[in-house]
Protein backbone atom coordinates (compact mmCIF):
# COMPACT_ATOMS: atom_id res chain seq x y z
CA UNK A 1 0.00 0.00 0.00
CA UNK A 2 1.73 3.01 -1.42
CA UNK A 3 1.47 6.37 0.72
CA UNK A 4 -0.53 9.28 0.05
CA UNK A 5 1.35 11.59 -1.34
CA UNK A 6 0.60 15.71 -2.00
CA UNK A 7 1.68 17.47 -4.98
CA UNK A 8 3.26 20.60 -4.62
CA UNK A 9 -0.19 22.74 -4.84
CA UNK A 10 -0.55 20.92 -1.73
CA UNK A 11 -3.55 18.90 -2.39
CA UNK A 12 -3.89 15.03 -2.91
CA UNK A 13 -1.62 13.53 -5.28
CA UNK A 14 -5.16 11.48 -7.23
CA UNK A 15 -3.09 8.29 -8.52
CA UNK A 16 -1.34 7.19 -4.65
CA UNK A 17 -4.79 8.23 -3.41
CA UNK A 18 -6.61 5.64 -5.60
CA UNK A 19 -3.99 3.39 -4.98
CA UNK A 20 -4.15 3.53 -1.58
CA UNK A 21 -7.84 3.28 -1.93
CA UNK A 22 -7.78 0.03 -3.28
CA UNK A 23 -5.51 -1.66 -1.77
CA UNK A 24 -6.06 -5.45 -0.96
CA UNK A 25 -9.23 -5.01 -2.44
CA UNK A 26 -10.43 -8.70 -2.69
CA UNK A 27 -13.44 -9.51 -4.92
CA UNK A 28 -16.01 -8.12 -2.03
CA UNK A 29 -15.81 -4.92 -3.90
CA UNK A 30 -17.44 -4.22 -6.87
CA UNK A 31 -16.06 -0.47 -8.69
CA UNK A 32 -18.13 2.01 -11.54
CA UNK A 33 -15.28 4.28 -13.05
CA UNK A 34 -16.71 6.91 -14.51
CA UNK A 35 -15.14 8.24 -17.93
CA UNK A 36 -11.25 10.08 -18.00
CA UNK A 37 -9.39 10.98 -15.33
CA UNK A 38 -10.84 8.13 -12.70
CA UNK A 39 -10.59 5.24 -15.02
CA UNK A 40 -7.14 6.03 -15.27
CA UNK A 41 -6.74 5.97 -11.62
CA UNK A 42 -8.13 3.12 -11.25
CA UNK A 43 -6.53 1.35 -13.83
CA UNK A 44 -2.72 2.27 -12.36
CA UNK A 45 -3.81 0.91 -9.27
CA UNK A 46 -4.35 -2.25 -11.19
CA UNK A 47 -6.57 -4.15 -13.51
CA UNK A 48 -8.93 -6.09 -11.57
CA UNK A 49 -12.25 -8.19 -13.87
CA UNK A 50 -14.48 -6.37 -10.62
CA UNK A 51 -13.88 -2.89 -12.39
CA UNK A 52 -15.62 -1.72 -14.92
CA UNK A 53 -14.82 0.96 -16.96
CA UNK A 54 -16.61 4.11 -18.21
CA UNK A 55 -15.21 5.40 -22.08
CA UNK A 56 -18.44 7.60 -22.23
CA UNK A 57 -21.98 7.25 -21.12
CA UNK A 58 -20.92 10.73 -18.48
CA UNK A 59 -22.98 10.90 -15.13
CA UNK A 60 -23.67 7.11 -15.63
CA UNK A 61 -21.16 6.06 -13.24
CA UNK A 62 -23.15 7.09 -10.10
CA UNK A 63 -27.04 4.85 -11.11
CA UNK A 64 -25.11 2.36 -12.95
CA UNK A 65 -22.89 1.73 -9.29
CA UNK A 66 -26.54 1.82 -8.03
CA UNK A 67 -28.14 -0.75 -10.43
CA UNK A 68 -25.08 -2.89 -9.37
CA UNK A 69 -25.46 -2.65 -5.48
CA UNK A 70 -29.26 -3.07 -5.70
CA UNK A 71 -28.57 -6.68 -7.47
CA UNK A 72 -25.60 -7.32 -5.68
CA UNK A 73 -26.66 -6.44 -2.04
CA UNK A 74 -24.07 -8.61 -0.34
CA UNK A 75 -20.94 -7.18 -1.94
CA UNK A 76 -19.65 -3.53 -1.42
CA UNK A 77 -20.23 -1.72 -4.42
CA UNK A 78 -18.24 1.80 -5.45
CA UNK A 79 -18.65 4.46 -8.03
CA UNK A 80 -15.40 6.11 -8.54
CA UNK A 81 -15.89 9.40 -10.51
CA UNK A 82 -15.05 12.76 -11.11
CA UNK A 83 -16.97 16.40 -10.01
CA UNK A 84 -16.97 17.22 -13.95
CA UNK A 85 -19.24 13.78 -13.89
CA UNK A 86 -21.28 14.28 -10.55
CA UNK A 87 -22.16 17.35 -11.89
CA UNK A 88 -23.06 16.37 -15.39
CA UNK A 89 -25.48 13.61 -13.37
CA UNK A 90 -26.57 15.10 -10.27
CA UNK A 91 -30.44 13.44 -10.20
CA UNK A 92 -28.38 10.49 -10.83
CA UNK A 93 -26.56 11.01 -7.25
CA UNK A 94 -29.80 12.53 -5.99
CA UNK A 95 -32.15 8.96 -6.94
CA UNK A 96 -28.90 6.84 -5.04
CA UNK A 97 -28.87 9.01 -1.93
CA UNK A 98 -32.85 8.41 -2.11
CA UNK A 99 -32.70 4.59 -3.04
CA UNK A 100 -31.27 3.81 0.22
CA UNK A 101 -28.76 1.32 -0.73
CA UNK A 102 -26.76 0.15 2.51
CA UNK A 103 -23.81 -0.93 0.11
CA UNK A 104 -23.33 1.92 -2.07
CA UNK A 105 -20.03 3.82 -1.84
CA UNK A 106 -19.68 7.34 -4.29
CA UNK A 107 -16.07 8.61 -4.34
CA UNK A 108 -15.65 11.32 -5.48
CA UNK A 109 -12.04 12.36 -6.88
CA UNK A 110 -12.91 16.62 -6.91
CA UNK A 111 -9.79 18.64 -8.47
CA UNK A 112 -12.26 21.27 -9.81
CA UNK A 113 -11.85 20.71 -13.67
CA UNK A 114 -12.46 18.92 -16.72
CA UNK A 115 -9.56 17.18 -16.97
CA UNK A 116 -10.01 15.57 -20.67
CA UNK A 117 -11.15 18.80 -22.25
CA UNK A 118 -8.01 21.28 -21.61
CA UNK A 119 -8.48 21.77 -17.82
CA UNK A 120 -11.36 24.04 -17.90
CA UNK A 121 -12.96 25.14 -14.34
CA UNK A 122 -16.16 23.33 -13.22
CA UNK A 123 -19.02 24.75 -10.75
CA UNK A 124 -17.00 23.07 -7.35
CA UNK A 125 -14.25 25.80 -8.51
CA UNK A 126 -17.22 28.84 -7.93
CA UNK A 127 -18.28 27.66 -4.79
CA UNK A 128 -20.18 24.90 -5.29
CA UNK A 129 -19.61 21.96 -2.53
CA UNK A 130 -20.44 18.37 -3.28
CA UNK A 131 -20.10 17.13 0.08
CA UNK A 132 -23.06 19.53 1.39
CA UNK A 133 -25.06 18.39 -1.87
CA UNK A 134 -24.55 14.82 -0.67
CA UNK A 135 -25.86 15.61 2.81
CA UNK A 136 -28.66 17.11 1.29
CA UNK A 137 -29.47 14.47 -1.32
CA UNK A 138 -29.88 11.96 1.80
CA UNK A 139 -26.24 10.16 2.10
CA UNK A 140 -26.15 8.67 5.34
CA UNK A 141 -22.52 9.07 5.76
CA UNK A 142 -20.64 11.80 3.62
CA UNK A 143 -17.12 12.63 4.13
CA UNK A 144 -15.58 15.99 3.04
CA UNK A 145 -11.69 15.42 2.59
CA UNK A 146 -8.92 17.43 2.68
CA UNK A 147 -5.74 16.00 3.97
CA UNK A 148 -3.50 12.56 2.91
CA UNK A 149 -4.30 11.60 6.77
CA UNK A 150 -8.43 12.15 6.30
CA UNK A 151 -7.51 10.32 2.95
CA UNK A 152 -5.74 7.73 4.28
CA UNK A 153 -9.02 6.41 7.01
CA UNK A 154 -11.06 6.04 3.49
CA UNK A 155 -9.33 2.61 2.76
CA UNK A 156 -11.17 1.31 6.08
CA UNK A 157 -14.01 3.54 5.96
CA UNK A 158 -15.42 1.94 2.36
CA UNK A 159 -15.36 -1.71 3.78
CA UNK A 160 -17.50 -0.75 6.85
CA UNK A 161 -19.40 2.39 6.73
CA UNK A 162 -23.30 2.16 6.08
CA UNK A 163 -24.49 3.61 2.60
CA UNK A 164 -25.50 5.19 0.89
CA UNK A 165 -22.28 6.81 1.66
CA UNK A 166 -20.28 9.62 -0.28
CA UNK A 167 -16.88 10.83 0.13
CA UNK A 168 -15.85 13.95 -1.74
CA UNK A 169 -12.05 14.08 -2.20
CA UNK A 170 -10.14 17.41 -2.68
CA UNK A 171 -7.63 16.43 -5.38
CA UNK A 172 -4.55 18.60 -6.96
CA UNK A 173 -5.58 19.61 -10.72
CA UNK A 174 -2.19 18.39 -11.58
CA UNK A 175 -2.37 16.08 -14.20
CA UNK A 176 -1.40 11.97 -13.56
CA UNK A 177 -1.01 11.08 -17.28
CA UNK A 178 -3.20 7.93 -19.11
CA UNK A 179 -3.18 4.61 -17.69
CA UNK A 180 -5.74 2.88 -20.46
CA UNK A 181 -7.84 0.29 -19.14
CA UNK A 182 -9.81 -1.99 -21.78
CA UNK A 183 -11.65 0.23 -24.17
CA UNK A 184 -14.21 -3.41 -24.95
CA UNK A 185 -17.30 -2.85 -23.57
CA UNK A 186 -18.43 -6.07 -24.18
CA UNK A 187 -15.24 -7.54 -22.71
CA UNK A 188 -15.68 -5.34 -19.46
CA UNK A 189 -18.94 -6.55 -19.05
CA UNK A 190 -18.17 -10.11 -20.14
CA UNK A 191 -15.38 -10.64 -17.80
CA UNK A 192 -17.23 -8.65 -14.58
CA UNK A 193 -20.16 -11.18 -14.82
CA UNK A 194 -17.63 -14.18 -15.00
CA UNK A 195 -15.96 -12.91 -12.21
CA UNK A 196 -19.29 -11.78 -10.14
CA UNK A 197 -21.59 -14.31 -11.01
CA UNK A 198 -19.69 -17.37 -12.90
CA UNK A 199 -22.04 -17.06 -15.88
CA UNK A 200 -19.98 -17.67 -19.29
CA UNK A 201 -20.78 -15.19 -22.34
CA UNK A 202 -23.48 -17.14 -24.48
CA UNK B 1 -65.38 -6.13 -20.27
CA UNK B 2 -65.75 -2.22 -19.57
CA UNK B 3 -63.40 0.34 -20.67
CA UNK B 4 -61.69 0.62 -17.04
CA UNK B 5 -61.51 -3.30 -16.81
CA UNK B 6 -60.13 -3.53 -20.48
CA UNK B 7 -57.34 -0.35 -20.04
CA UNK B 8 -56.34 -2.46 -16.52
CA UNK B 9 -56.15 -5.91 -18.68
CA UNK B 10 -53.26 -4.71 -21.26
CA UNK B 11 -51.46 -3.07 -18.09
CA UNK B 12 -51.41 -6.01 -15.82
CA UNK B 13 -50.61 -8.07 -18.88
CA UNK B 14 -46.99 -5.98 -18.83
CA UNK B 15 -46.73 -6.82 -15.47
CA UNK B 16 -47.11 -10.28 -15.93
CA UNK B 17 -44.87 -10.51 -18.42
CA UNK B 18 -41.89 -9.13 -16.18
CA UNK B 19 -43.30 -11.60 -13.66
CA UNK B 20 -42.68 -14.48 -15.91
CA UNK B 21 -39.45 -13.41 -17.48
CA UNK B 22 -37.64 -12.90 -13.59
CA UNK B 23 -37.58 -9.07 -14.23
CA UNK B 24 -36.02 -7.40 -11.06
CA UNK B 25 -35.55 -4.03 -11.30
CA UNK B 26 -38.31 -1.77 -13.11
CA UNK B 27 -36.59 1.80 -13.27
CA UNK B 28 -39.01 4.71 -14.49
CA UNK B 29 -39.30 8.27 -14.40
CA UNK B 30 -43.56 8.33 -13.80
CA UNK B 31 -46.09 8.62 -16.59
CA UNK B 32 -49.59 8.47 -15.83
CA UNK B 33 -50.00 6.08 -18.70
CA UNK B 34 -48.01 3.87 -16.75
CA UNK B 35 -49.56 4.64 -13.08
CA UNK B 36 -51.26 1.20 -12.36
CA UNK B 37 -47.70 -0.78 -13.86
CA UNK B 38 -45.79 1.37 -11.20
CA UNK B 39 -48.29 0.78 -8.54
CA UNK B 40 -48.25 -2.96 -8.97
CA UNK B 41 -44.22 -3.09 -9.73
CA UNK B 42 -43.91 -0.98 -6.22
CA UNK B 43 -46.19 -3.53 -4.24
CA UNK B 44 -44.45 -6.95 -6.12
CA UNK B 45 -42.22 -9.32 -4.30
CA UNK B 46 -38.93 -9.94 -6.13
CA UNK B 47 -39.53 -6.53 -7.92
CA UNK B 48 -37.53 -3.66 -7.13
CA UNK B 49 -38.99 -0.36 -8.41
CA UNK B 50 -35.89 1.98 -9.28
CA UNK B 51 -37.06 5.50 -9.34
CA UNK B 52 -35.41 8.14 -11.38
CA UNK B 53 -35.38 11.85 -11.75
CA UNK B 54 -34.46 10.95 -15.96
CA UNK B 55 -34.65 8.78 -18.00
CA UNK B 56 -30.75 8.23 -18.85
CA UNK B 57 -30.23 7.54 -15.53
CA UNK B 58 -32.55 4.62 -15.62
CA UNK B 59 -30.60 3.05 -18.77
CA UNK B 60 -27.29 3.42 -16.85
CA UNK B 61 -29.39 1.38 -13.74
CA UNK B 62 -30.37 -1.20 -15.44
CA UNK B 63 -27.13 -1.96 -17.15
CA UNK B 64 -25.45 -2.33 -13.75
CA UNK B 65 -28.09 -4.60 -12.96
CA UNK B 66 -27.10 -6.72 -15.58
CA UNK B 67 -23.85 -6.75 -14.43
CA UNK B 68 -25.21 -7.74 -11.33
CA UNK B 69 -26.90 -10.14 -12.29
CA UNK B 70 -30.69 -9.17 -12.48
CA UNK B 71 -32.63 -8.22 -15.55
CA UNK B 72 -34.52 -4.85 -15.60
CA UNK B 73 -37.02 -2.96 -17.59
CA UNK B 74 -37.30 0.43 -18.41
CA UNK B 75 -40.83 2.72 -18.26
CA UNK B 76 -40.59 6.17 -19.47
CA UNK B 77 -42.60 8.57 -21.43
CA UNK B 78 -42.00 9.54 -25.14
CA UNK B 79 -40.63 13.41 -24.26
CA UNK B 80 -38.23 11.23 -21.75
CA UNK B 81 -36.44 9.65 -24.97
CA UNK B 82 -34.74 12.63 -25.62
CA UNK B 83 -33.21 12.33 -22.58
CA UNK B 84 -31.21 8.67 -23.03
CA UNK B 85 -29.42 9.37 -26.39
CA UNK B 86 -25.85 9.53 -25.21
CA UNK B 87 -26.89 7.08 -22.21
CA UNK B 88 -28.14 4.56 -25.03
CA UNK B 89 -24.07 4.59 -26.20
CA UNK B 90 -23.55 2.80 -23.05
CA UNK B 91 -26.05 0.13 -23.69
CA UNK B 92 -25.56 -0.21 -27.27
CA UNK B 93 -21.89 -0.08 -27.12
CA UNK B 94 -21.49 -3.16 -24.28
CA UNK B 95 -24.40 -5.34 -25.55
CA UNK B 96 -26.06 -4.53 -22.41
CA UNK B 97 -30.38 -5.90 -22.91
CA UNK B 98 -32.84 -3.19 -22.24
CA UNK B 99 -36.02 -3.52 -22.93
CA UNK B 100 -38.08 0.15 -22.85
CA UNK B 101 -42.09 0.41 -22.49
CA UNK B 102 -42.96 3.67 -23.57
CA UNK B 103 -46.39 5.36 -23.84
CA UNK B 104 -46.53 8.01 -26.32
CA UNK B 105 -47.95 11.52 -26.38
CA UNK B 106 -47.92 14.31 -29.05
CA UNK B 107 -49.96 11.68 -31.69
CA UNK B 108 -53.58 10.62 -31.67
CA UNK B 109 -55.65 13.95 -30.09
CA UNK B 110 -52.60 15.11 -28.76
CA UNK B 111 -53.98 18.65 -26.94
CA UNK B 112 -50.37 19.90 -25.24
CA UNK B 113 -48.48 21.12 -28.54
CA UNK B 114 -45.47 21.15 -26.88
CA UNK B 115 -45.45 17.28 -27.04
CA UNK B 116 -45.75 16.89 -30.71
CA UNK B 117 -41.78 17.53 -31.13
CA UNK B 118 -40.40 14.26 -29.23
CA UNK B 119 -43.41 12.70 -29.91
CA UNK B 120 -43.42 12.88 -33.96
CA UNK B 121 -39.79 12.03 -33.40
CA UNK B 122 -39.50 9.17 -30.61
CA UNK B 123 -39.19 6.07 -33.04
CA UNK B 124 -36.59 7.59 -35.73
CA UNK B 125 -34.70 9.00 -32.41
CA UNK B 126 -34.45 5.38 -31.01
CA UNK B 127 -33.71 3.78 -34.52
CA UNK B 128 -31.31 5.75 -34.88
CA UNK B 129 -29.42 4.87 -31.73
CA UNK B 130 -29.62 1.23 -32.97
CA UNK B 131 -32.89 0.34 -30.89
CA UNK B 132 -35.97 -2.17 -32.13
CA UNK B 133 -39.18 -0.83 -32.14
CA UNK B 134 -42.42 -2.01 -32.16
CA UNK B 135 -45.19 -0.42 -32.03
CA UNK B 136 -48.81 -1.48 -29.71
CA UNK B 137 -51.73 0.54 -31.29
CA UNK B 138 -54.46 -1.98 -29.21
CA UNK B 139 -54.98 -3.57 -26.07
CA UNK B 140 -55.10 -7.00 -27.82
CA UNK B 141 -51.50 -6.47 -29.29
CA UNK B 142 -49.85 -5.74 -25.84
CA UNK B 143 -49.05 -8.93 -24.10
CA UNK B 144 -47.08 -10.91 -26.99
CA UNK B 145 -45.44 -7.68 -28.03
CA UNK B 146 -44.20 -6.76 -24.55
CA UNK B 147 -42.68 -10.97 -24.39
CA UNK B 148 -40.91 -10.28 -27.55
CA UNK B 149 -39.67 -7.36 -26.81
CA UNK B 150 -38.25 -8.82 -23.37
CA UNK B 151 -36.74 -11.99 -24.75
CA UNK B 152 -35.37 -10.41 -27.81
CA UNK B 153 -33.37 -7.96 -25.58
CA UNK B 154 -32.49 -10.98 -23.16
CA UNK B 155 -31.70 -13.09 -26.10
CA UNK B 156 -30.08 -10.69 -28.57
CA UNK B 157 -28.10 -8.37 -26.10
CA UNK B 158 -29.80 -5.59 -27.32
CA UNK B 159 -32.50 -2.84 -26.75
CA UNK B 160 -35.82 -2.92 -27.46
CA UNK B 161 -38.89 -0.58 -26.96
CA UNK B 162 -42.24 -1.05 -27.04
CA UNK B 163 -44.03 2.16 -28.33
CA UNK B 164 -47.49 2.42 -26.63
CA UNK B 165 -49.49 4.58 -29.24
CA UNK B 166 -51.49 7.10 -27.22
CA UNK B 167 -54.78 5.64 -29.01
CA UNK B 168 -54.05 3.04 -26.83
CA UNK B 169 -53.01 4.46 -23.53
CA UNK B 170 -56.03 7.48 -23.90
CA UNK B 171 -56.04 11.42 -23.93
CA UNK B 172 -54.41 13.08 -21.24
CA UNK B 173 -57.62 16.18 -20.73
CA UNK B 174 -56.98 19.19 -20.41
CA UNK B 175 -59.58 22.33 -19.85
CA UNK B 176 -59.45 25.34 -18.15
CA UNK B 177 -61.01 24.15 -15.19
CA UNK B 178 -57.67 22.24 -14.44
CA UNK B 179 -56.66 18.90 -15.21
CA UNK B 180 -58.80 15.75 -16.25
CA UNK B 181 -59.42 12.43 -15.42
CA UNK B 182 -55.41 11.41 -17.32
CA UNK B 183 -54.05 14.03 -14.65
CA UNK B 184 -50.05 13.19 -14.28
Amino acid sequence: MSTIETKPDGLIDRRTFVDHLVANRGDDLCIVAGLGSPCYDLKAAGDHPLNFYLYGAMGGAVPMAMGLAAAQPEKRVMALTGDGEVLMGLTGLAAAGAEGLENLIVVVLDNERYGETGQQTTHTARGVNLAQTAIGLGYRAVRDIKTPDEAAELHDWIKTVQGPACAVVKISAEAAGMALPPQDGVYLKHRFRERLLGVQPR
Amino acid sequence: MTDQAQADAWRDAIFDAFQDAGIAQVAYVPDAGHKRLIERTHAANGMRAMSVATEEDAVACLAGAWLGGQKGALLMQSSGVGNTINMLSLAKTCQFPLPMFITMRGEWGEFNSWQMQMGETTQAHLELSGVKCYRCETPEDVAETVRVAIDQAYNGNCQTAVLLAQKLVGTKKFSDGGLGDNKK
